[in-house]
């Protein structure tokens, strides 16, 4: 009864009060949405812009200026229908030619998009009438529903601007969003005001504040002087520094799986990974459960592939490496490694089972681990040598080119499920992202027929069968899944954790009447 | 004098093109470069998007190439734009500037106030109890890391007594705020930074005051001075404090750059939006135009500073006259 009776009055009270003070440690850079490529810029433009479509709380693509879609049965063109009445925050009405207009600029290369690889496939974007627009493909791309969710910009205000980057608006953003921009002080804060006219309903918040604080322990002094509604508390904060009364009474805390995830990744180019069964003795020769537990307090899941945990994409049947530090060994003796000269370290031919494990520096979690896989690989024979180097020197002279043995990341995962950049194997080489040069034609075949497939259900069945590929060659032990862990001021109504998150439906946030900080 | 100044002046120019020289090759040969750091392993980021950003920044080309393009613009007084949204640097700079130049100059006069009475006092009261209680204060002064008094003035006075804001310069909701409200907020923000910041220096600076004062009081025009029956005071303030300032402002003089330089700790930790934050994450990012600007000011402001204190030092003190060969 009582989530009901919240989200019944979160549509009911509709006057926006109070105010909603957010933390980051960078400031934006710049708010137009195709070249915010930071956290802060583009959390700033999700609240002031829209795209086409959006994820719901379940990850699943949903119109947002568009109100629904036809994708051709040859899957090249996608034909959008608008939502009619959308006003821009100066009052201008919204039409498809603002959606032309925006990714007609994004396929400029005098714009400078980063994110041009997503939209190279566009072959033209015609405007059927005020509210109608269609995408003709040059091959069909089903990541393109949620590509297209990229913030829409104001055809009026840019027709002009020859410079994006240098436009006042770059500064000054006008949007369709549930928030209007009002003031951004460089280095201090970014004010946003509830858009009562917006189209998805009034927001229950009236003013969004964004504010730039460097230091996260700072920050996390400022949330426990209510100076500041929310930040993402780390393991430690999560586990020993909130569970006091009064941190409880003033402060929630939510949890849920991040879309990220930890890996050890074996350059397979490297001759010492070329067998498949010495990869699994790795992964099996690893502790899993006590890194969770130990390094991140027990704040994260493990993790057995590259998708996002819980969706149709990740293969749950997959049989996960149980650490097994006997059949680790059986596994390496029968690839031909044993302890010939009795000094605790595995050889053959001569030669000493001696990894080099790289980490980025500034990366707390991803140190300790490295510690504990050593430990956890010398007890099976294997000596490591763990090198921590600055992330500039991590990219520019060992991953780049794959000049590294075994490296310890992470990646991020976003909510479309194609893996091409990472697990394709034309995207291995200088510039790739597939950086243990994985390749297998089985798996491209899948990748692409991934991009070709609109189906969600038959999507999920091809991401599966990727999965499991992977998995079965283990060119990475994945590890875990740490948790998100925000803190938010307990005023606040109407959070709900989903597998999207707790901020996509932000607009539904309330505060109670008696329970109002900021009454101006 | 004058033929002195000028040659001084003029030196400024090479010394100025050399040290930018260092700094730009300095920032070149260190591993990694802008294009990696910004986008560093995102999927969403294409490899052409990559060399279309060095492309459009000139970071393509040859370091010297870039070198010659960033002067010619320099020149011009033009410091190009940031790698990171674009804006032009001198934008960036006058920005961040006032905010710094606030905190510093509060900070500043603060310290002299305090610093320089409690030097005079310590010396003329030397060995006695305020001499010592100065002495050890000051060296707990010396001896306190400022990022961690930075943080236990945090703690107490901002989380636990709630006396004082702990971070920021000017509280979002300013804006809906009178004005006496607003100059009221600001100084509230800055009790805390200011007296981290001046901490360490009131330490040095009245050890300088102190000892400086200890040795004019010895110099025989001082014994002159009380032989003719001069009132202490007259004494000290008069005669004796004009020579004993004369370090003292060599010192404030070599401040001056940490204006713009030394302020990375505390606009971090204070979440102060001045110039030493702006360096700073200049540097993480490998912001090379906002880096050069703001090594470039800083070294005009040390430059500036050194001539200055010889300047000061020399109208102090009339026995000392530069340019001429006795």
């Amino acid at each position: 009864m009582l989530p009901f009776f919240y989200a019944d009055a979160a549509t009911a009270s509709r006057t926006p009060r109070d105010a909603y003070v957010s933390a980051g440690t960078g400031d934006a850079r710049i708010l137009i949405p195709f070249l915010a490529d930071d956290v802060a810029s583009s959390s700033i433009c999700g609240m002031v812009y829209n795209g086409l479509t959006k994820v719901d709380k379940d990850l699943t693509v949903v119109p947002d200026l568009a109100e629904s879609w036809v994708v051709s049965a040859d899957g090249l063109s996608i034909t959008f229908k608008l939502r009619d009445g959308v006003k821009w925050h100066d009052g201008r009405p919204f039409s498809a030619n603002d959606v032309k207009f925006t990714f007609e600029t994004i396929l400029d290369p005098a714009t400078g998009c980063p994110y041009t690889g997503a939209y190279k496939d566009i072959k033209s974007i015609k405007v059927e009438d005020s509210r109608t627009i269609t995408f003709e493909y040059a091959a069909p791309y089903a990541p393109a529903l949620l590509k297209l969710g990229m913030g829409i910009i104001p055809e009026h205000i840019f027709s002009e601007v020859g410079d994006m980057r240098s436009s006042p608006h770059a500064r000054d953003p006008i949007g369709t969003g549930p928030y209007k921009f009002i003031r951004w002080r460089t280095g201090e804060y970014i004010l946003l005001e509830a858009n009562t006219e917006y189209f998805g309903g009034c927001p229950g918040i009236k003013r969004y504040v964004y504010r730039i604080i460097p230091d996260e322990s700072v920050q996390f002094l400022e949330l426990i002087t209510e100076s500041i509604d929310s930040m993402d508390l780390n393991p430690y904060q999560y586990v020993y520094r909130s569970g006091g009364d009064s941190f409880k009474r003033r402060i929630n805390k939510y949890k849920y799986l991040a879309h990220a995830y930890t890996y050890v990744g074996y350059n397979l180019r490297d001759p010492l990974f070329s067998d498949r069964n010495v990869r699994i003795a790795l992964s099996l020769a690893i502790n899993r459960g006590n890194i969770i537990d130990s390094v991140l307090l027990g704040q994260g899941e493990r993790c057995d592939g590259p998708f996002i945990k819980g969706t149709a994409y990740y293969d749950d049947n997959v049989e996960e490496y149980v650490y097994d530090p006997d059949k680790a060994k059986r596994l390496l003796m029968n690839a031909g490694w044993a302890d010939v000269d009795n000094d605790g370290v595995l050889e053959k031919d001569g030669m000493e089972f001696h990894v080099r494990l790289i980490t980025n520096q500034g990366n707390q979690v991803r140190e300790d681990v490295a510690t504990m896989i050593q430990s956890d690989w010398a007890a099976i024979g294997i000596k490591t040598d763990i090198q921590v180097v600055a992330w500039a020197a991590f990219l520019d002279q060992f991953v780049k080119g794959g000049k590294f043995q075994a490296v310890l990341l992470g990646w991020t995962l976003p909510a479309d499920p194609d893996p091409y950049a990472v697990w394709h194997s034309s995207s291995a080489g200088e510039n790739g992202l597939n950086l243990i040069s994985y390749s297998d034609p089985e798996v491209d075949r899948l990748i692409e027929e991934g991009r070709r497939e609109f189906d969600p259900a038959r999507r999920g069945e091809i991401y599966r069968a990727i999965h499991s590929r992977i998995h079965d060659a283990a060119p990475y032990t994945f590890l875990f899944y740490p948790y998100a862990e925000p803190a938010i001021n307990s005023r606040f109504n109407g959070i709900r954790p989903e597998p999207a998150g707790i901020s996509y439906n932000f607009v539904e946030w309330y505060v109670d009447d008696n329970k109002v900080k900021y009454a101006f | 004098m004058g033929k002195y100044l000028l040659k001084r002046c003029l030196m400024i120019v090479p010394m100025l093109l050399g040290i930018s020289f260092i700094l730009f090759i300095v920032m070149h040969v260190a591993p990694g470069d802008p294009a990696s750091i910004r986008y560093g392993l995102n999927p969403e980021i294409s490899g052409e998007a990559r060399d279309d950003f060095n492309r459009m920044f000139d970071l393509d080309k040859p370091v010297l190439e870039q070198y010659v393009l960033w002067m010619k613009r320099f020149v011009l007084f033009d410091f190009g734009g940031s790698l990171i949204d674009g804006r032009p640097v001198k934008e960036k700079i006058a920005e961040r500037i006032p905010a710094t130049l606030l905190l510093q100059f509060t900070s500043l006069v603060i310290i002299f106030l305090i610093a320089v009475p409690v030097g005079v006092i310590s010396a003329v009261r030397k060995g006695g109890g305020f001499d010592r209680t100065a002495t050890l204060l000051m060296f707990i002064g010396y001896a306190m890391p400022t990022f961690w008094l930075a943080l236990i003035l945090i703690l107490f006075f901002g989380v636990d007594l709630r006396w004082f804001p702990i971070s920021g310069m000017t509280p979002w909701y300013a804006e809906y705020l009178g004005g006496a409200a607003r100059l009221r907020d600001l100084v509230w923000h800055m009790v805390l930074p200011v007296t981290a910041t001046a901490f360490g220096s009131l330490a040095s600076l009245s050890r300088y005051t102190r000892a400086s004062v200890i040795e004019v009081m010895r110099e025989p025009y001082i014994l002159a001075a009380r032989a003719k029956g001069l009132s202490e005071n007259r004494v000290i303030f008069v005669h004796a404090l004009r020579n004993a300032l004369l370090p003292v402002i060599t010192v404030m003089g070599l401040t001056l750059p940490a204006l713009v330089s030394g302020s990375f700790i505390f606009e971090s930790i204070f979440a102060w939006p001045g110039m030493g934050r702006l360096g700073y994450e200049a540097i993480m990012n490998y912001d090379y135009p906002v880096i050069m600007g703001v090594g470039v000011l800083s070294t005009f402001l040390t430059l500036v500073g050194i001539f200055l204190a010889d300047i000061l030092y020399a109208v102090a003190d009339p026995r000392i006259r530069f340019g001429r060969r006795d």
